[in-house]
């Protein structure tokens, strides 16, 4: 597959810019410090400091309801065969106060609150500090290293080092005779990833807990070790402040902090984090999801897709989506060359030199074709789409914008894509084939879930495929031919482009 | 020697500290610090591989409470740390030992050799049994450059803000709350004199940890080891 993302961002942020504003999750997503989002039986759980937690049946919508005891700071969560194993600190460390803290794991069979299964077991302490060595037990998370099963521990904030320690996966508990190791200094709320033989440990720089003025961001290092040493792009160690940047303040969200990993399989990553001020709900800490991307084998945050008007453009042919509509011509004017007269066929570089001529005076600027002058032609049923070369014209330009109280997937609400101008929706077919109907009325195959890959790039799939539960993506069956396909992440048939009409 | 006891006090209750911690399974200081400071050795000391300055003078923390780091703007922090809290702030080379009063307290000058790359003010002070929090903590030492040494930057880490000199003009200012990094804010293009230059820094913090490190870098961004630094007055 190509790889073009820089290329692609550039694009694509130009494009989205021009677009509304963004927006963080649905619902009352008010959290600090939440956990992985983990599914969990038909629901998303976070859990957040000072414990409870958020759900949410499609990642979309958030509401409390989650139940973890205990109490303590910034808890974790981590899947291992069918349990979950939790972890948390104990104290609230923190600036200005006392640094002596546990780090507590404890099992459930479940996250669910409502399930006979769901009780917690007795927490154990697995990391510490006694207050005044350099470290403050709080802020834990867990990684299952995927290479060899071992379960690793990363804990501390600000306070002196970030520490890994070693768990056992089997028991939660603290590996006998492991002896912690610092990994990092200046920073809280780390988590650890792996991916194509580099270990990432990332972390939050800034501050905390001072609303819109809190300077929270993510950064990142990584090392081919667990044990680090974990470097920035500038080879700087995290032992000496080092960190590249992921993700700061964007939009109306100052202060983003606590990265989580959500891996939903197919090439499609996310993350979660809190900003610690939402500018349009008070000023309050809320949870969001992002895209998660990576370039040059570092991880970038992108953007949730925002609404606009695009050309959707296949990743396989870079033709775009279109009705399958008779293109109009414009006017043509023909304008003669400098050089010779225009049009003149049969001419070789072994022609003879023609006389030179006056160039034409400028002429003013020729209008784009309108949609509704156009549109009157088009037939008033349905109408099927296909790609075709990207000509400005209305057929080939979409307006995609969020669907309200519909639901959607983690970060975002489902879209809605209709040609410019215009009502006529696109929509998927219960034969997994693609038609445009001319009015939206909602209905779940008009429904579009737009998730960005971690190479920049888009796949789009229908809320539902009438009389179906498979999972469906557009695709470019052929150059020029689309159709409802299961995704394949390898390759470029189903990968898409939003790009400035 | 009441002085000297209570910098051997101070060193001995940071080992103690170093070794009451996590033990480490790592080899190098960064990652098993078992003690941060020790008395500063006589004669000159060179920089290490990196170009970090480990010999400092370091002054008792000044007290200058601040209940967040988040008031440390430009004009406040360059406010405070242009304000003379004691005679001979900007002028003097203290030797170890010396004392000041400041704020109404006697303040003593300390002349240490850090062990890591950085100088952890938090643990000098906590190792004194001072204020850790809410203070200012200042800072000399020498560079003596045995030829002139143009086009070098003077690079600064620190935790919280700070503001650096040398040879009495202003070099860097680190602004905001903010975390010890290093290299993360560089001085315009200075030249080192042959012979003693002087830096002086002062550390301002609220609550929280606090250290700083401090490197010249070259045009290409690349360590200048070629100096020694010197604590003894000049002339001896």
């Amino acid at each position: 597959m190509k790889f073009s993302l820089f290329g692609i961002l550039a694009v694509s942020v130009l494009a989205l810019a021009s677009s509304s504003s963004s927006f963080a999750v649905e619902g009352e997503p008010y959290i600090h410090d939440p956990s992985t989002v983990t599914w969990c039986d038909g629901n998303y759980y976070t859990f957040g400091t000072r414990g409870g937690g958020l759900i949410s049946p499609d990642g979309w919508t958030w509401h409390s309801g989650a139940v973890r005891p205990g109490g303590g700071a910034a808890p974790d969560v981590l899947k291992i065969g069918d349990r979950y194993l939790v972890v948390y600190g104990a104290t609230g460390g923190g600036l200005g106060g006392q640094h002596s803290g546990q780090i507590l794991t404890m099992w459930n069979k479940t996250l669910d609150p409502a399930s006979p299964d769901f009780k917690y077991t007795e927490p154990v302490v697995v990391a510490s500090s006694d207050g005044t060595e350099d470290c403050d037990a709080i802020d834990p998370s867990l990684l299952l290293d995927p290479n060899d099963g071992r379960l690793w521990l990363t804990y501390g904030t600000y306070f002196g080092f970030i520490r890994l320690a070693e768990l056992d996966p089997k028991t939660g508990r603290r590996v006998e005779g492991n002896v912690a190791i610092n990994i990092a200094i200046d920073c809280e709320a780390t988590y650890l990833i792996y991916r194509d033989g580099w270990y990432y440990l990332l972390g939050t720089h800034g501050t905390c807990c001072s609303g819109p003025n809190s300077t929270y961001n993510i950064r990142v290092g990584r090392s081919r070790m667990i044990k680090g040493p974990y470097l920035d792009n500038m080879d700087v160690d995290m032992l000496r402040g080092g960190g590249k940047l992921l993700v700061a303040a964007s939009g109306r969200f100052i202060g983003p902090g606590h990265f989580g990993l959500l891996d939903l399989g197919d090439g499609v990553q996310k993350f979660s984090c809190h900003y610690e001020a939402d500018l349009d709900r008070g000023g309050r800490s809320v949870l969001d999801i992002r895209p998660l991307l990576w370039k040059d084998e570092w991880p970038i945050a992108g953007d949730n897709f925002r609404e606009g008007t695009f050309v959707i453009q296949s990743e396989r042919s870079g033709y775009a989506l279109e009705l399958a509509v008779d293109t109009v011509p414009m006017p043509q004017i023909r304008h003669r060359l400098a050089s010779g007269p225009v049009g003149q066929p049969g001419s070789t570089a072994n022609s003879a030199p023609l006389p030179p001529v006056a160039p034409e005076a400028p002429t003013g600027p020729v209008p784009v074709q309108d949609v509704a002058t156009i549109a009157k032609d088009w037939p008033a049923g349905n109408i099927n789409v296909r790609l075709g070369d990207y000509i400005i014209r209305p057929h080939q330009k979409w307006t995609i914008i969020p669907v309200a109280d519909q639901g959607g997937y983690p970060g975002s609400p489902f879209f809605k894509i209709t040609i410019a101008g215009t009502d006529r929706a696109l929509v998927a077919t219960a034969d997994a084939e693609l038609t445009t109907v001319a009015a939206f009325t909602g209905t779940p195959e008009q429904l579009w879930r737009i998730d960005q890959l971690t190479d920049g790039t888009y796949r789009i799939m229908p809320h539902t495929v009438p009389g179906t539960k498979e999972q469906f993506a557009l695709t470019a069956v052929g150059a020029s031919t689309i159709s409802l396909v299961k995704f394949d992440p390898q390759g470029d048939k189903s990968r898409w482009m939003f790009r400035a009409p | 020697m009441k002085i000297l006891r209570k910098t051997m006090m101070l060193l001995s209750v940071i080992a103690a500290v170093g070794s009451r911690a996590v033990a480490t399974d790592a080899t190098t200081a960064l990652h098993n610090p078992t003690s941060y400071f020790t008395p500063a050795a006589p004669g000159s000391k060179a920089p290490d591989k990196d170009g970090f300055i480990q010999r400092w003078l370091l002054l008792e923390p000044v007290n200058k409470p601040n209940r967040s780091n988040a008031g440390f703007v430009d004009t406040y922090v360059r406010k405070e740390l242009s304000k003379e809290n004691f005679p001979g702030q900007f002028t003097v080379i203290p030797r170890d030992g010396d004392t000041v009063t400041a704020e109404g307290e006697k303040l003593a000058w300390h002349a240490i050799d850090a062990t890591g790359f950085n100088v952890k003010l938090f643990r000098f002070a906590s190792g004194l049994n001072k204020r850790v929090y809410g203070v200012v903590f200042w800072t000399v030492t020498v560079v003596e450059c045995p030829q002139e040494i143009r086009n070098v930057r003077m690079a600064v880490g620190s935790n919280s803000a700070s503001m650096w000199w040398l040879n009495d003009q202003e070099a860097v200012g680190l602004f905001g709350d903010r975390r010890m990094v290093m290299d993360d804010c560089v001085s315009k293009r200075l030249t080192l004199s042959k012979g003693r230059n002087v830096v002086r820094g002062a550390v301002i913090n609220g609550p929280g940890m606090s250290d700083f490190c401090v490197r010249f870098i070259d045009e290409n961004g690349k360590a200048v080891t070629n100096f020694t630094i010197t604590l003894e007055p000049s002339g001896r």
